[in-house]
């Protein structure tokens, strides 16, 4: 049983300069065989391995990683949470992901700095405004807090944000989800994998997966940089490099991988305390707790997994970031990176059973994973778990794609693709 | 970010193209014939390859045409280009 983390224990291991705290999670070498692998060792692997320990009684479990926890995409994102979705099915599946949230730092012993700022979408023309107000009331037919704000609401709510109808992209009105918010992407890797790792979750890293072992349509295991490991489940929860996994057993997915990016400037004095996101000219900002406000911009056109972007993409959301907080004119920016995002034709997740018996992929997130976290890893630990989807992710098979019955949010989800 | 050559306009910045995505998926001849698993074959599932991978490029800043190109996506590292109607390199 670990130690709590709290008030006491930090005062505690003050008097030894802190350099007691027992370690977060052990580095165990992999057994022969395990119940259920998860191939990926971000946020929503994590909290698969968790989920599937906590909730489905599965104690023999392990998550390998190729590199270090959280060192992919969820370490790269802009933290952004919410669940104003526009289709049934999403409303339902990001909203489950949103209400864990709210209790997840007292649920993992771990604060994940889980901040309820609200996020704000911003619309520049009429079909905006049109799209944003069915959106709110699209939202609140499903229970999710919306509300549609006019210009000079959205100027009292934010009040850095140029309101001047003479800029290119005037803002128009825009929508408000107060619910929504951010939190810390690396603590939500740590807290799933301390709380994993107490369960009796094996996390491994420096571990890659090399090729996956079937025998005719089941699968028996994976062979590894550290060598073959049994298991009759396999979860692939690979982001980016979903599509290499697959292609280990011949699988075709629905997905390209590109680059996306994002920046942070130097820490300044809290001059946004929300998150402002703009579909129609591809700019979001908020503020991180340092002081930096961190930037998400726009995915390359082209396959690549070099996880760099092209600059004009920067250059294009920093321009968009200028024209609507003027203010920002003599910011300079610290670092800017790259995640390698696979995204599905209707920029909609997979959450799903394969043809291959034991195998299942929870990919297709692309640029906006993050926010889901807690809910995908609880509904993919279900699918694991039951060798059936539960309610929730039930859309978000792969047959989608042969059926023709999409989950359409390019557009629709607030955000451009 | 990385140079293109247009077969057409010689090099010029990535940022004039616009990706075409894979290259040589063949339209189906019978599309009234095909099955629901085929279509999706067709109109979604893609190899998104890591490494060596055949694509198309359209030259939207420029002259405008498609032509094909082979690149390695784990790198950027352009290794052809070739025209329309081309017989692809082989690796």
């Amino acid at each position: 049983m670990k130690n709590n983390y709290s008030i006491f224990s930090l005062i505690k291991n003050a008097f030894s300069y802190h350099e007691n705290w027992e370690k977060a999670w052990k580095d165990p070498e992999p057994k022969k065989e395990y119940e259920a692998i998860i191939v990926g060792g971000g946020g929503h692997g994590l909290a698969t391995a968790y989920y599937l320990a906590k909730k489905h009684n599965m104690k023999n479990i392990a998550v390998v990683e190729k590199g270090w926890i959280g060192g992919g995409n969820t370490g790269r994102n802009t933290t952004i949470i919410r669940s104003n979705y526009l289709w049934d099915a999403s409303a339902g599946l990001y909203d489950h992901a949103l209400k864990i949230w709210e209790g997840l730092s007292q649920e993992l012993n771990y604060n994940v700095m889980f901040s309820q700022r609200g996020v704000m979408n911003l619309a520049h023309n009429l079909q905006d405004v049109r799209d944003l107000k069915r959106r709110t009331h699209a939202n609140r037919l499903n229970g999710i807090d919306a509300v549609y704000l006019n210009t000079e609401e959205v100027k009292k709510f934010c009040p850095i944000i140029n309101t001047s109808q003479d800029i290119r992209y005037p803002v128009l009105g825009g929508t408000l989800q107060r619910r929504a918010g951010t939190a810390r992407h690396d603590a939500v890797a740590w807290g799933y994998a301390r709380g994993a790792d107490e369960m009796g979750v094996d996390i491994i890293q420096n571990c890659e997966v090399k090729g996956i072992k079937r025998n005719g349509d089941t699968v028996e295991g994976i062979e590894t940089t550290k060598g073959f490991i049994k298991a009759k489940k396999i979860g692939v929860v690979a982001a980016g490099h979903s599509s290499v996994i697959a292609n280990m057993v011949g699988l075709k997915l629905p997905l390209e991988s590109k680059p996306l990016q994002a920046l942070v400037s130097e820490p300044v004095k809290p001059i946004i305390d929300t998150v402002v996101m703009s579909n129609a000219v591809h700019a979001y900002v908020s503020q991180s707790d340092k002081g930096e406000l961190v930037i998400g911009a726009g995915t390359d056109d082209y396959i690549s997994y070099s996880q760099k972007g092209s600059h004009d993409i920067v250059e294009g959301t920093l321009n968009a970031i200028l024209e609507l907080y003027p203010i920002f004119s003599r910011m300079r920016m610290l670092r800017q990176w790259g995640g390698i995002v696979d995204i599905c034709p209707d920029a909609s997740p997979i959450i799903s059973k394969t043809s291959i018996k034991g195998l299942y992929f929870n990919c297709g997130w692309g640029t906006g994973g993050f926010k889901a976290t807690p809910g995908s890893g609880d509904l993919f630990a279900h699918t694991i778990a039951n060798d059936e989807p539960h309610k929730l992710n039930a859309a978000f098979n792969l047959n989608r794609f042969v059926s023709g019955d999409l989950v359409d949010e390019h557009g629709a989800a607030a955000v451009a693709h | 970010m990385f140079l293109i050559n247009c077969p057409f306009c010689g090099e010029r910045e990535q940022s004039e193209f616009k990706a075409g995505g894979e290259a040589h998926i063949e339209r189906p001849k019978q599309p009234t014939e095909l099955s629901d698993d085929e279509w999706a074959e067709f109109l979604f599932m893609r190899k998104n390859i890591k490494g060596v991978q055949y694509e198309r490029w359209n030259h939207a800043h420029g002259c405008r045409k498609w032509f094909n190109i082979v690149r390695d996506t784990s790198d950027d590292q352009i290794k052809a280009v070739y025209k329309m109607g081309e017989k692809p390199p082989v690796k």
